[in-house]
């Protein structure tokens, strides 16, 4: 318990930055995500080619080398100065964007053929086909395996605990480098652990609730 | 891809579409165009911030980064389907006192991050006095983490066969054991073998987390090639991240290709999937295919009736 109530500032930071990590990296997947995932359904061939090789090359990429490229490239290339907290949350949001992609992808294609079908029957155009009739049944059924997308960047952010971001498991160090802190490195980890856990149980459980209350009978 | 969203373009939609790619050849060339400028700029192309990869020792080291990471993976892929098996079995039991265990481990080793576990494997134990090294920090971490991940793959992979499958296997008079192993886990791992890939492409980018706790496998290879003569820091990253990238490409097209064989009906031979032509009943055709069908058809039959 010493390692919670005698570091309470650094467990607020870590904390801090890891909510900061995973909301502006979810933020950045998701608009992002949703332009990727629009050129590979989008009716324009190069478009549709870019996408693609976007989601195959990103994907194949570890996380690590992905920060790896924003975090030390970055400061090789003399562009302006940024933080390592922002190009960690880059790193992450050009990332999970592949998976946001792919997942609004499969929720398109789990709409069956027919109804796009009919909707063109009576004579709607591409964008109501979309708007009225595809994207609200792909919508729904893509409410779950999103979250499970957020839940997976949520684990994600503990990857820029090694690039110097001060999210949840850089505690470790930081407390294990300072003569004034107490708690071993196993004790921080535990309740880091725990934390995570918990924060997971959240995601999911509301992951279960949305899937219960959108689901469509078909 | 089936769904079919749009018409076979009409001219102004043909219009609109070239404007969109040319937009997009734009903006693509634009992007790449900017890194380029600031490669030239900072001088990354220069021979200096090469010229390490020009040593037979850096390649010859970069070959054992290279087993390392294999080694790694190959041995947390093994033991992670091992693991795998044993919690799904184990979470399908009818004891309950086998059920909630595997349950709770499962769910727990799932919610874990796996740096943070590999980091309490390295970093923790060492303080209630048990040395674990890197490597077998990344190979439990991943072991745990992975393995649970399959668990639960196999286990809806169990869930979704037809209950008759099991029923007719005890009619026939199997035990509980044989109707698993003879009847459910082949017809399951058969369905779940695209996801057990696409788990093990996971398993394989995740062996480069062991970076951070100075594992010494391909990543970390590259911060200390970085650290040398002229700092080649996005050099070694662009070629360490070429193996990464054709590494995961290899095992990725494993799992498509098993994906294709096994979407081909089984039941009715190999033949059967030849038989229609139309690519909306294909399953594995693109939009392209089906715009280009779409149009050529379009076309002919306008020959036709001319």
């Amino acid at each position: 318990m010493d390692a919670i109530f005698g570091n309470l500032d650094l467990w607020g930071e870590g904390i801090t930055y890891t909510l900061l990590v995973f909301v502006f990296g979810g933020l950045i997947a998701l608009v992002l995500g949703t332009i990727i995932g629009a050129m590979r359904v989008s009716p324009v061939p190069i478009a549709r080619a870019v996408g693609t090789a976007y989601v195959n090359l990103v994907r194949n990429t570890p996380l690590t080398l992905v920060f790896f490229f924003f975090v030390f490239g970055y400061s090789a290339l003399a562009l302006p100065k940024l933080s390592n907290t922002v190009l960690g949350i880059m790193a992450i949001g050009v990332y999970t964007a592949t998976y946001v992609a792919e997942t609004l992808r499969a929720g398109i294609n789990t709409v069956p053929v027919g109804q796009a079908e009919a909707a063109r029957a009576i004579g709607l155009p591409f964008g109501q086909v979309m708007t009225q009739v595809v994207l609200p049944q792909a919508f729904r059924s893509v409410v779950p395996p999103m979250m499970s997308v957020f839940i997976a960047l949520l684990k994600n952010t503990t990857v820029a605990a090694g690039f110097s971001v001060a999210v949840l498991p850089q505690l470790q160090s930081t407390i294990s480098n300072s003569h004034n802190r107490t708690g071993t490195p196993m004790e921080v980890l535990l309740w880091v652990a725990l934390i995570f856990v918990a924060l997971v149980m959240l995601l999911t459980w509301l992951q279960r609730t949305l899937e219960n209350r959108w689901r469509i009978a078909r | 891809m089936t769904s079919v969203l749009y018409d076979v373009p009409g001219p102004r939609a043909r219009r609109r579409n070239s404007i969109l790619a040319v937009l997009t050849v734009a903006v693509v060339i634009a992007a790449i165009a900017f890194v380029i400028w600031r490669f030239a700029l900072t001088g990354q192309f220069t021979a200096e911030k090469w010229y390490v990869f020009t040593f037979t020792t850096v390649w010859t080291s970069i070959g054992e980064m290279l087993l390392n990471t294999l080694s790694a993976f190959a041995l947390a892929a093994v033991l992670s389907l091992a693991l795998g098996f044993v919690l799904a079995i184990g979470r399908l039991s009818d004891h309950a006192w086998v059920r909630i265990p595997a349950m709770v481990i499962t769910e727990l080793f799932r919610a874990i991050p796996v740096l943070v576990f590999m980091m309490i494997m390295y970093y923790g134990l060492p303080s209630l006095g048990f040395k674990v090294s890197p490597y077998w920090a990344v190979v439990i971490a991943l072991m745990v983490y992975n393995g649970s991940v399959l668990a639960e793959a196999l286990r809806a992979g169990i869930e979704s066969l037809p209950k008759g499958q099991k029923e007719a296997g005890y009619a026939i008079g199997l035990r509980k054991s044989g109707v698993m192993i003879l009847i459910l886990l082949p017809q399951a791992i058969r369905a779940m073998l695209p996801v057990i890939v696409a788990q093990l492409v996971v398993a394989m980018k995740d062996t480069a987390l062991g970076f951070i706790i100075t594992y010494h496998e391909l990543l970390y290879y590259a911060k200390l090639l970085s650290s040398q003569q002229g700092r080649p820091i996005l050099q070694s990253a662009l070629i360490i991240g070429g193996i990464y990238i054709v590494m995961c490409l290899i095992l990725s097209g494993v799992a498509k290709w098993l994906e294709e064989r096994s979407r081909r009906a089984p039941k009715l031979g190999g033949g059967a999937a030849d038989a229609g032509h139309d690519p909306r009943t294909h399953e594995g055709s693109t939009v392209t295919e089906l715009i280009a069908t779409q149009q050529s058809g379009g076309k002919n039959g306008g020959a036709a009736g001319l």
